[in-house]
């Protein structure tokens, strides 16, 4: 397990190297000049030729490239080429703040997503599975950005009950995370209901019904155990939309997350904060991905890891 | 596919009524934007008439008019032109490039399949949004960069669908039988392998395209989709956002539009996958 796990951890590099070169490799060859953007169209031309230097844009770009992962390796990632602040230093920051929202997130999704679908498959055919899937369905339609914007006005603007924006207290992270979540509960229960409606009618679970058990043991010991590792699956994808949905979401609530930082990153082309942003996304996915398949061997004996 | 096996399909999907029901109101979604030009004047979705503004649903304005005084209701007949039209090309480019790239890997195996297959991992190890993000950051904004921007989010699931697929063909003698016949590795894979993994390929196709559609939203929400005045269902919202409070119909009303187009291709998408494949229908 110990041996698996390091090897995983290692196979994370060569996927971040690619990822990271591609998107260097896509911005160099993206039309306007960083220098020119940040000194404005009235700067000279031995100014110009200056920043490029000092940003280090007069390189060819696989140089570039090295001396960005040689500085990233040891922890720095740059500085902002418009705001001048310390790239690495402002994640630490927000970085806690998505997280916290992408985990518990998770956490309710699973936690409600997951019996609402073994209720549904429990009942299939009759008025709670109905409904349950009726709100699936609406819950994976809706845009993540517009169930906030509709949370916001209903709960905060009309009730008063929640603040609409920002992160000073724990109320203002409700909202954020119901409208997260949407998504991946819907997901949940979905995939819950079909792969228990799959294994309740096979023989085991008959067999453990005639022995006697008590209904609520057939369900959660014979039945949702055996269809957990298609959940789990289902766990993994699901957090990975979800950091990518708090990439949306957070813009909505003036989340002080990775972001909203990044989304204005993006439009000013701020290259330093959007590399590193997606080395940090990767590294996080990557480490999500190990988890689920550490836990398919937990959950499932048979399961060997190599 | 055969003739006989589309019929086949066909009519388990005609049983299904939800599928049904997504797939005539998206044909009529459809008919509707894309018949626009036609009925509606171009010039009602960006004329702006201040002394009109925010006029409540009804009456001269079927949904309304905005903070300019623009008519919601052509706004929004003119964004779905791009948010569906999109979507759907999105898909196709996603459809090719995964066809063929998953396709290869599958069928050729070995080193080609382990560095195409890398690459697929590499484009998976950021979630979909965040690809597009940078991609649209690096080419600036518009509609064909964006249009590059999803499919390139959407291509590696599309291949690794395709290659699945190929790899249990791969091996087994009508494949075999070809190649003894002296037939090229293309047209083995065109002719022989392709149509046999239509199926799962539509089901992650369609299943896409409801995501897709969330996707052209969401960026248009963040203002790195399309270009206002240009009208886009994200877009709109985004740019009603600060007179929600007081105006929320012009949130609900684009915001609605949007779920019934991916309601609609969600259902389409099931009903698709039950008809193509009963062995997964539950």
């Amino acid at each position: 397990m110990l041996k698996y796990t390091l090897k995983r951890l290692l196979l994370l590099i060569p996927v971040i190297i690619g990822i990271t070169f591609l998107v260097f490799l896509v911005l160099s060859v993206s039309p306007g000049d960083p220098a020119v953007m940040m000194l404005g169209v009235e700067a000279t031309e031995a100014d110009i030729a200056a920043k490029r230097a000092e940003l280090g844009l007069d390189q060819p770009v696989l140089i570039q490239y090295v001396q960005y992962m040689l500085k990233a390796v040891r922890g720095d990632f740059g500085k902002s080429w418009y705001q001048g602040f310390d790239v690495l230093n402002e994640f630490s920051h927000r970085l806690p703040y998505t997280l916290t929202l992408a985990v518990l997130s998770t956490i309710v999704a699973v936690v409600i997503g997951i019996p609402a679908g073994v209720y549904a498959a429990v009942r299939h055919n009759h008025m709670p599975d109905y409904i349950i899937t009726f709100f699936a369905l609406l819950l994976s339609a809706a845009p993540t950005f517009w169930l906030g914007m509709m949370y916001q006005l209903f709960f905060s603007l009309k009730l008063g009950w929640l603040p609409a924006s920002g992160a000073g207290s724990w109320k203002a992270f409700i909202l954020p995370i119901m409208s997260l979540t949407g998504g991946m509960l819907a997901g949940n229960s979905r995939m819950t209901r079909t792969w228990l409606l799959d294994v309740i009618r096979s023989d085991y679970v008959r067999t453990a019904r005639a022995k006697g058990n008590k209904e609520s043991v057939v369900i959660v010991k014979h039945a949702l155990r055996n269809s957990l590792l298609q959940v789990i699956t289902q766990i993994g994808v699901g957090f990975s939309n979800i950091v990518g949905g708090s990439l949306v979401a957070e813009t909505v609530y003036a989340f002080p997350g990775i972001g909203s930082f990044l989304s204005a990153a993006v439009k000013s082309k701020d290259i330093p904060i959007v590399v590193g942003c997606i080395i940090v996304v990767s590294v996080i996915v990557g480490i999500t991905n190990l988890v689920v398949d550490l836990l398919y061997a937990v959950v499932d004996p048979r399961v060997q890891l190599e | 596919m055969k003739k006989g096996q589309m019929e086949l399909v066909w009519i388990r999907f005609r049983k299904n009524k939800l599928a049904m029901l997504g797939l005539i109101v998206m044909v009529l979604l459809m008919t509707v934007c894309l018949s626009a030009p036609l009925w509606l004047d171009y010039s009602k979705v960006t004329t702006q008439s201040i002394i009109n503004a925010y006029q409540a649903p009804g009456g001269g304005h079927i949904f309304g008019t905005d903070q300019f005084g623009r008519d919601l209701f052509a706004r929004i007949i003119y964004g779905g032109r791009i948010s569906l039209f999109s979507g759907l090309i999105t898909i196709g480019i996603a459809f090719v490039v995964g066809v063929a790239m998953g396709g290869t890997a599958g069928y050729f195996g070995g080193v080609v399949d382990t560095v195409i297959m890398r690459f697929c991992d590499i484009l998976m190890s950021v979630p979909g949004v965040l690809l597009s993000m940078t991609i649209v950051a690096a080419l600036g904004q518009g509609l064909v960069k964006m249009l590059i921007a999803l499919s390139v989010a959407q291509i590696p699931r599309q291949a690794r669908t395709v290659r699945a697929a190929v790899m249990t063909l791969r091996g087994q003698e009508f494949i075999e039988a070809a190649k003894c016949c002296g037939t090229g590795n293309t047209r083995i894979l065109l002719k022989h392998i392709i149509p046999n993994v239509l199926g799962p390929l539509v089901i992650s196709v369609m299943s896409g395209l409801g995501g897709t559609i969330l996707s052209i939203a969401s960026l248009g929400f963040l203002g790195i989709g399309i270009a206002p005045p240009t009208p886009e269902w994200g877009t709109i919202i985004s740019e009603n956002q600060a007179s929600l409070m007081y105006y929320p119909f012009l949130g609900i009303i684009p915001g609605l539009c949007i779920m019934i187009a991916v309601l609609s291709l969600n259902f389409i998408g099931d009903g698709l996958r039950d008809a193509l494949d009963p062995k997964q229908k539950n």
